[in-house]
């Protein structure tokens, strides 16, 4: 293959081309200005989105990394631009999403003498990427870019990071794009076992009361129709942890709802009775277990997992099922034999009658004067027809919005689930209204996590996005007030925030808004910030002191959920 | 219960990877107790043999966290009876000590030591062993005074006719080309 020669920086943006890339979120700065210099030339090809801090350009690629499955793009420079990433990376790192980021460093004959904006990026971000390469000379480039998409996109996806010293994007190579689909020290996912799919199989089979729990790793695997074939031939019921949500429709009637802390009554109190537990793509977090030595005591464990890793980490397992999720589920639906479970089905109705009663009714449907969180969630969704992309930021906003938001479509969800980042949901709703060009995206937020990322408010007006933002405001750090509440006597330290007026604060930025404080005026407001052509910021102020239940207390099992105060 | 372990693993020789190793360590609060770095007997592979105190659980767990780092192409743990082992120790004493008794002669011979350097100052003496024999070597020549000591990580070696490595790299790539 002929090969031209052209500088380090050019190299860099031709090999994004290579790779597909069609949006970058980004700052710029001195040690990555030829590489934004190179970028002046590519305007037609790739899409960049300037943010207003790095934080933001890194939860915006990781929004467009949940909705589209490809890696999300990152620039920074070096020093105070790449130490901004960390957050984000080290979010995208526990939660397995995509990333390629790329930092300036200084130039290499600088390297380790504290030269400006001189720090060491490679050493920081260590703990929290998959992979990182620092590179000094231009030749290097389209390899580890090659080896860097590869990398983040395969087996259990993730980060990964690229410092470029300066001189290197200076200087000329011979340029030539190869891309890499093997690396001898690393196997991205093992062929699936027909051994062990046939025990699991037999466990299937011989089960009275199994319960399937699903997380993320379906929707990496892209296994949504293979899990449907699977629970429908063997009438399981099944569970979503809080990144599974969306991966099989909410209304699909062997969806049994959401595991863990916050989840339903149903997933969490049959987990104690079940006789096997069929674990898909989710690695057993402590939020879906509660206490580990009383969890799930009567069943038999079979997991579906990519990552050898994660067997046996936290819940011993009967049998393992190692590989890409998409093939062992398509190789168990094979082996299993058709089966209904409706007494049991009907086990899980009935605790959702309970629930309804003590709880969802009073959340979706107040009586009560003051507005609640579930409701807006609730209409919201609706007005959505239940087909758009839910983006949360965290605390009780994104609990009571990952209960009562529905889903047809897989890829809808976009949360922070392990690193639980406040401060996530605005620009991860840009990155995913990029990701998801035409679909409407629903991102609700806290007033404290807001004010953590508020600035992208600019980028969203200045790129005309049309996010809808819905801030759920209760003037406190609602979540951490609710534990201060039920578990600290009430002691409300340093939660209760003076807040802005924050319709005029998205006015500055030049985004459409306005703020809601009566029942009569919600689904009006709401129907407004739809119709409406183009960003949008809807204030909800709800009530103070709302609790998200159910509840597992922190260290309870989860047969101890609790309804109510 | 805690016990010693060894952990051997196999990786590309590449920069920054020690610290991508050893940061699964301190993450988990696990001292090193020793720890060596040298080319395998296949060109380019690395080995590093690290001797940590655990629970084999935690060992397990932590093998596995090494073997995803990209780098490494395999990671295992043994037992000490699992292995043949040995770590290296120089001792410097004052070479006056010589001349006054056949004390540290006696040492020297009864230990299996031998003397690299003599100088009108000071003796430079060598002993191979397990760190309990290194270190009773250390007490006993201590009586006259040791100016310097050191002792090297361990290093270790299985009990299997070969380097598994050679298998498993063919295993691996096996299983490469059955992933596509
Ligand atoms: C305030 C707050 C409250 C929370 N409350 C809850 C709660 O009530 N319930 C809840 O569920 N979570 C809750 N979480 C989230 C929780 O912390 C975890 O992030 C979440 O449970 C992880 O879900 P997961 O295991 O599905 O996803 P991940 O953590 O992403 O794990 C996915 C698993 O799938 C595997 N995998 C990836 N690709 C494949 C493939 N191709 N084939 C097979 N396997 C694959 C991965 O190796 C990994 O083990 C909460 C978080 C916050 C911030
Ligand atoms: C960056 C960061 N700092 C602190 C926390 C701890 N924390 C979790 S939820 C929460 C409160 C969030 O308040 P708000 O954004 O108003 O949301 P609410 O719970 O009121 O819906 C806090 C402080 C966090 N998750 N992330
Ligand atoms: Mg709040």
């Amino acid at each position: 293959m002929a090969t031209k020669r052209i500088t380090g920086s050019q190299a860099v943006i031709l090999s994004l081309l290579e790779e597909g890339v069609d949006t970058i979120f980004g700052y710029p700065g001195g040690a990555i200005m030829p590489i934004y210099d190179a970028l002046y030339d590519f305007d037609k090809q790739v899409t960049h989105i300037l943010t207003r801090h790095e934080q933001g350009a890194i939860h915006a690629a990781e929004g467009y990394a949940k909705v589209t499955g490809k890696a999300g793009v990152c620039f920074a420079t070096s020093g105070p631009g790449a130490t901004n990433l960390i957050t984000g990376i080290a979010d995208a790192m526990i939660d397995s999403i995509p990333l390629v980021c790329i930092t300036g460093q200084v130039a290499s004959p600088l390297l380790g003498t504290d030269a400006f904006q001189e720090s060491d990026v490679v050493g920081i971000s260590m703990p929290v990427t998959k992979w990182n390469y620092q590179i000094t000379t231009a030749d290097e480039i389209p390899g580890a870019i090659a080896k860097a998409f590869y990398l983040a996109q395969s087996g259990r996806p993730g980060p990964v990071l690229l410092d470029i010293a300066k001189d290197a994007q200076f200087q000329e190579v011979d340029y030539e794009y190869k891309k890499c689909t093997k690396i001898r020290s690393y196997i991205p996912e093992q062929p699936v076992d027909p051994f062990k799919v046939k025990e699991a199989a037999d466990l299937i089979d011989g089960a009275k009361k199994p319960l399937l729990l699903f997380g993320q790793g379906v929707i990496i695997a892209n296994a949504e129709e293979e899990l449907k074939q699977f629970v429908e031939k063997t009438g399981i019921p099944a569970a979503w942890t809080l990144l599974g949500l969306s991966a099989m429709p909410t209304d699909h009637p062997l969806n049994v709802g959401m595991l863990g802390m916050h989840g339903n009554y149903g997933p969490n109190i049959k987990t104690n009775e079940a006789d096997l537990i069929i674990a898909v793509g989710m690695r057993f977090d402590d939020r879906v277990t509660g206490k580990v030595s009383e969890y799930a005591k009567n069943a038999k464990i079979v997991h579906l997992e990519v990552d050898p890793a994660e067997i046996d980490k936290i819940i011993k397992t009967d049998v393992a099922v190692l590989g890409n999720a998409k093939k062992s589920l398509a190789m168990l639906t094979g082996n299993v034999k058709e089966n209904r479970h409706e007494a049991w089905l009907q086990e899980f109705r009935d605790c959702d009658k309970i629930e309804q009663e003590k709880v969802i009714k009073k959340d979706t449907y107040p009586e009560k004067a003051g507005l609640t969180m579930g409701e807006a969630v609730r209409i919201t969704s609706e007005i959505a027809k239940h087909d758009a992309v839910l983006v949360t930021d965290v605390g009780q906003q994104q609990m009571i919005a990952s209960r009562y938001f529905k889903f047809t479509q897989s890829k809808s969800n976009v949360t922070s689930g392990g690193l639980g980042t406040m401060g996530y949901g605005v620009p991860a709703a840009m990155g995913a209204q990029l990701g998801a060009k035409g679909r409407t995206v629903c991102c609700f937020v806290g007033d404290g996590g807001f004010q953590m990322t508020i600035q992208e408010l600019g980028t969203i007006v200045q790129n005309k996005l049309p996010v809808k933002i819905i801030l759920l405001n209760n003037n406190f750090l609602g979540m951490v007030r609710q534990w201060q509440q039920l578990f600290f006597e009430k002691r409300y330290s340093f939660t209760e925030l003076q807040n802005p007026d924050f319709i005029m604060i998205g006015k500055g930025f030049g985004m459409e808004g306005h703020k809601v404080t009566k029942r009569e005026e919600l689904e009006d407001g709401i129907q407004r910030m739809m119709d409406h052509d183009g960003p949008y910021l809807l204030e909800v102020v709800v009530e103070k002191e709302d609790n998200v239940f159910p509840m597992v207390p922190s260290g309870a099992s989860v047969s101890d959920i609790i309804l109510e105060a | 219960m805690k016990q010693e372990f060894i952990i051997t693993i196999y990786s590309e020789n590449h920069i920054g990877l020690l610290n991508r190793i050893t940061i699964n360590f301190t993450r988990r609060k696990i001292n090193i107790e020793s720890l060596t770095v040298s080319e395998s007997a296949i060109h380019g592979v690395s080995k590093f043999t690290i001797v940590i105190k655990e629970t084999e659980d935690r060992v397990k767990k932590v093998v596995r966290q090494l073997e995803k780092v990209v780098e490494v192409l395999k990671a295992f743990y043994h037992t000490n009876d699992e292995m043949v082992y040995q770590e290296i120790a120089l001792y410097k004493v004052p070479t006056e000590a010589l001349y006054e008794s056949d004390d540290i002669e006696n040492l020297v011979r009864k230990n299996g030591a031998r003397i690299l350097e003599i100088t009108k100052e000071f003796t430079v003496i060598e002993k191979t062993g397990h760190k309990t024999e290194t270190q009773e070597m250390f007490d006993a020549l201590n009586q006259f005074g040791v100016l310097q000591f050191i002792r090297s990580g361990r290093v270790a070696i299985t009990r299997d006719p070969i380097e598994r490595l050679s298998e498993f790299l063919k295993e691996r790539d096996d299983l490469l080309n059955q992933v596509d």
